[in-house]
């Protein structure tokens, strides 16, 4: 590495340590706007007619809110932990592919950045600020997306911006797989590795199997949107329905790829703060490879008021309620960790133990969606918001959180603040519950999801605003938590190698590790290294300096050109401007072909 | 519908529906309306949502049992087991595989009755009607509903009649993209989607007026695609059918509405809307006797003057990206009273 300071060192970085902060940071980023407009949602509904947002503002508000959660915070906050943590955990010094985990990167950066330009791209069209951001839900169902129901540029950008961000999720899932299989260090065998490196594995295993199908659901979309073709047009004879399967094939394994992450944090964090290993290992882990393979035979659970009949609709009920089994298991094996523990209630802990308590409440309203004729009252109700919020904000976002406390100090060298940590943990956790519990009345009540506006005569009006003071505590929650962050920097207690006691390898080396990782690559004779039991005693840290020189990867600025080819491309087919399009080709070609050529050594 | 019940069954339930009225009875308290829910699900009115209401009670205790004794286990394990000075260490354990295979049935089991009456009430909520059911083809368009009588030969918009105690089928499409149809009290919704019919049957057990709207998201005006289910008796729908079937009012001579009519017959009104015997349009709600009708453009307003009004000068300004755009040239305010005046003669 030349240069180890400076913008053009980040730039050109391949360290798969700077690359898990910038995930990190631009997730932040997009967390924080994901949040704002939720913000807003909430403020136009805490009250009946409200109208502080038009209709036309509020549909790309909560077509924006789900997008950048799902895409651009919940998953790339989990690939800062795959990519800084996962490596360190089995013993690596770097990915398989670093030029290629930077491309995935700037992918991602670019692809984020497209779909949020929209909301200032309106004049680039004619039309005015806020007017053109997608506005056709997350899940962007056909025939409404087609051209003839929305034909401005609204859907182009959400159509092209997933693209560009399925290519980063491929690019990584790829790259990762191939790490946890090829990179382990000597005895890390596959029952050895730690949970969250289990999970890391399983889902990338879901993304690069997933995508693709959304890729071909999106492909015919923009044929449609843009060449005139029929995939979804009823009028030629097609049906918008295979839109709905596409979609949900690739958006229920989602579902899991947005929680198996935040099951692998909670399965780390559990034992080291209860001091004793995690109950059932093998069995937890199972069950997590069990779940992600049953997700490939759920997705219909989405569709069960689109009428594809009782035995089809029975089917999909029977395996939806059965992925309850594995998943009931890992909460019980969770409990059974802390169980006769010696437990330390640190932030991290608290919001492991938050995710336990929350992901419950998610996954049993979800069995209760998971018998058609109970989801014809509940699917596209606000019962069904409360629900993907206990899972994904309950879930997700509290074992993230939960990862974030754990991992801050090796990531940064710097200890966050126990007490703020607990202000926040302890507000998030009341926010939610009041931002969220009413909305299981609200929907049962009949209030539909995705409107802009209500009858006070549902009478869910206090109800809503109740909600809507929930939200707002959760936003004071944040703040705590970016106070915390930022304070750190400057008044953070500086970390130790292993402020927690850990048992797995990422605590052998300093905080932050040096950019090689481990000084001597260690030798693993157990599934907690770092620890005793009752067959071993700990490992021997590697010594701090290396005892040879360590040679890795020189920075690139090749990944960078190509990913910036494909916002370029896009930008081709928004503005159909053809010369583009060459352009954004050759800025894709010149940097694949150079970034193959480059030499090895820099 | 429904299935049979065991005695020890049918107490649980009376449990569990008291349970539930304090926890209407509550929410009711805490939303400080003090009116009813007109589109609540927890209050059916029919045998089909009847049925799912049941079965979610069911699904709804067994979640509680789950719920509580989970979070006792963690709420106990994190207060027994939290660090003290002076603790040993604690055992290393790793696992103990009878319980893994208890926990592992425990759930499966109480699945099992979930899944068995989810099943049952499948294939008894699936749609079919017996042969003499009223037919009624629901057909969603953005943003309103029409509904049309097969065997009586009758259309209307956006309020559904249905005699009480008759099965009713619903034969649901959509003219455009895919909306759901949606009135909680007669039960779960299904989706209207263009090129494909799905059917709903139901048999309302409680004369009302009850509120429902559009439940998938269909564009701009989502949120104003609403309709209103109204159960009579059997000789109040055949009155309502009677005088739906006949044909529109004639204005009397020299009336206001006369000339309402009038500037009907040369406006771009009869491009859109049917009036029997005065305009063919099919793309909008059939105006024949829109002045019987309870509320206008879809459920939003209620259906007086003033609102026809604004509605006829300026729609799209009331309901966000309506396809009745404003007329070129701009009626004016007298010509507009008087399309009014005729609109509310069309009883």
């Amino acid at each position: 590495m030349s240069d180890t300071r400076g913008l053009a060192s980040w730039l050109t970085t391949t360290d798969h340590k700077r690359i898990g902060l910038l995930y990190f940071w631009t997730a932040l980023g997009f967390f924080l706007i994901g949040g704002i407009e939720a913000l807003v949602i909430r403020a136009q509904l805490a009250q009946p007619d409200g109208h502080i947002v038009s209709a036309e503002t509020y549909n790309q508000l909560f077509t924006m809110h789900g997008t950048t959660m799902i895409f651009l915070a919940l998953m790339p906050l989990g690939a800062s932990f795959f990519n800084y943590i996962m490596p360190l955990q089995i013993g690596a010094r770097d990915v398989a592919f670093p030029r290629l985990n930077a491309f995935s990167y700037w992918v991602f950066l670019f692809g984020g950045l497209l779909l949020n330009a929209s909301w200032f791209a309106g004049p680039l069209f004619h039309a005015g600020m806020l007017n053109v951001a997608p506005n056709g839900g997350w899940f962007g169902y056909a025939n409404l997306t087609e051209r003839q129901y929305s034909p401005g540029p609204n859907i182009d950008f959400w159509v092209l911006g997933l693209q560009v961000l399925g290519i980063s999720s491929l690019a990584a899932g790829f790259n990762f797989i191939v790490t946890i299989l090829n990179m382990r260090a000597p005895g890390m065998k596959m029952m050895r590795l730690p949970v969250f490196t289990w999970m890391t594995l399983v889902t990338q295993f879901l993304i690069v199997t997933a995508f693709p199908v959304i890729t071909v659901g999106l492909a015919f979309l923009t044929f449609d949107r843009f060449f005139g073709t029929h995939f979804y047009v009823r009028e030629a004879g097609a049906t918008p329905i295979l839109w709905q399967h596409l979609f949900w094939l690739f958006g229920h394994p989602e579902v899991y790829i947005l929680i198996l992450p935040a099951m692998g944090v909670v399965s780390d964090v559990l034992p080291t703060f209860s001091r004793k290993p995690l109950f059932g290992y093998t069995v937890v882990v199972y069950s997590g490879v069990l779940i992600g393979l049953m997700s490939w035979g759920v997705w219909s659970h989405h569709m069960f008021a689109v009428g594809l009949g009782p035995i089809a609709d029975s089917v999909f009920a029977g395996t939806t309620m059965l992925i309850a089994i594995p998943t009931g298991v890992k909460i019980f094996n969770w409990i059974g960790t802390l169980w006769g523990g010696d437990i330390r209630g640190t932030t991290a802990l608290l919001f492991a133990v938050g995710f336990i308590a929350m992901f419950i409440i998610g996954g049993l309203s979800g069995v209760s969606h998971a018998s058609p004729p109970a989801d014809l009252q509940q699917t596209d109700t606000y019962y069904v918001v409360a629900h993907i919020h206990y899972v994904f904000f309950g879930g997700t976002i509290f074992g993230l959180f939960a990862g974030i406390y754990y991992w801050w100090p090796k990531m940064t060298g710097r200890l966050l603040s126990e007490s703020l940590g607990k202000w926040h943990f302890w507000l998030q956790f009341v926010g939610m519950n009041l931002a969220f519990f009413p909305m299981h009345f609200i929907g049962l009540l009949g209030m539909p999801r995705r409107v802009y506006t209500y009858s006070p005569d549902l009478g869910v009006g206090t109800l809503n605003l109740v909600s809507t003071i929930g939200a707002f505590l959760i936003a004071l929650s944040i703040l705590l938590f970016l106070v915390n962050l930022l304070r750190s920097r400057t008044h953070g207690q500086p970390a130790p190698n292993d402020p927690w006691g850990g048992a797995t390898l990422e605590w052998s080396v300093s905080s932050p590790p040096p950019v090689y990782n481990f000084s001597v690559i260690p030798t693993v004779t157990s599934r907690l290294p770092r620890w005793t039991t009752e067959h071993h005693g700990p490992m021997r840290d590697p010594p701090a300096m290396p005892p040879a020189p360590i040679h890795v990867p020189g920075g690139s600025w090749w990944p960078l050109v190509a990913a910036l080819g494909l916002p370029v491309m896009a930008l081709a087919l928004l503005t159909h401007t053809l010369w583009v399009a060459f352009v954004g080709l050759a800025l894709l070609i010149v940097g694949i072909y150079c970034w193959a050529f480059e030499p090895f050594e820099v | 519908m429904g299935r049979p019940k065991g005695r020890s069954d049918l107490r649980v339930l009376v449990v569990a529906r008291r349970l539930r009225l304090w926890l209407a009875t509550t929410a009711l308290a805490v939303s400080g309306c003090g009116g009813p829910f007109p589109q609540s699900t927890l209050q059916p009115r029919s045998d089909f949502a009847r049925a799912t209401d049941v079965l979610f009670t069911d699904i709804f205790w067994w979640a509680t049992g789950v719920f509580l004794v989970v979070e006792t286990l963690l709420v106990v394990a994190l207060i027994r087991f939290r660090h003290r000075e002076g603790r040993a260490a604690p055992k290393p354990t790793h696992g103990h595989t009878l319980l893994e295979i208890a926990w592992t049935l425990a759930p499966a089991a109480i699945l099992v009755f979930v899944a068995v009456p989810t099943v049952r009430t499948i294939f008894t909520t699936s749609g079919d009607a017996p042969a003499d059911a009223l037919k009624v083809d629901v057909i969603g368009h953005q943003w309103w509903w029409e509904f049309r009588y097969r065997e009586l030969g009758l259309v209307t918009a956006n309020e559904l009649h249905v005699p009480l105690g008759r099965a009713v089928q619903l034969s649901i499409t959509s003219a455009d993209v895919i909306h759901s149809f949606w009135a909680p009290p007669l039960g779960g919704k299904r989706d209207a989607i263009p090129g494909h019919v799905n059917r709903i049957a139901f048999r309302a057990t409680d004369v009302g007026d009850y509120a429902g709207q559009c439940a998938e998201f269909c564009g701009a005006s989502h949120a104003n695609m609403r309709l209103r289910v109204v159960v009579e008796s059997d000789s109040g729908f055949g009155r309502w059918a009677t005088v739906q079937l006949a044909g529109p009012a004639a204005p009397a001579p020299g009336t206001l509405a006369e000339r309402g009519k009038a500037v009907y017959s040369r406006s771009a009104c009869i491009g859109c809307h049917t009036i029997q015997g005065v305009s063919p349009g099919v793309i909008g709600p059939n105006l024949t006797h829109v002045g019987s009708r309870t509320t206008i453009a879809s459920g939003l307003f209620p259906n007086d003057s003033a609102h026809l009004a604004g509605w006829i000068a300026d729609a799209p300004a009331l309901k966000p990206g309506s396809l009745m755009m404003r007329m070129k040239p701009p009626l004016t305010d007298s010509d507009i009273a008087a399309l009014v005046a005729y609109l509310e003669s069309l009883k």
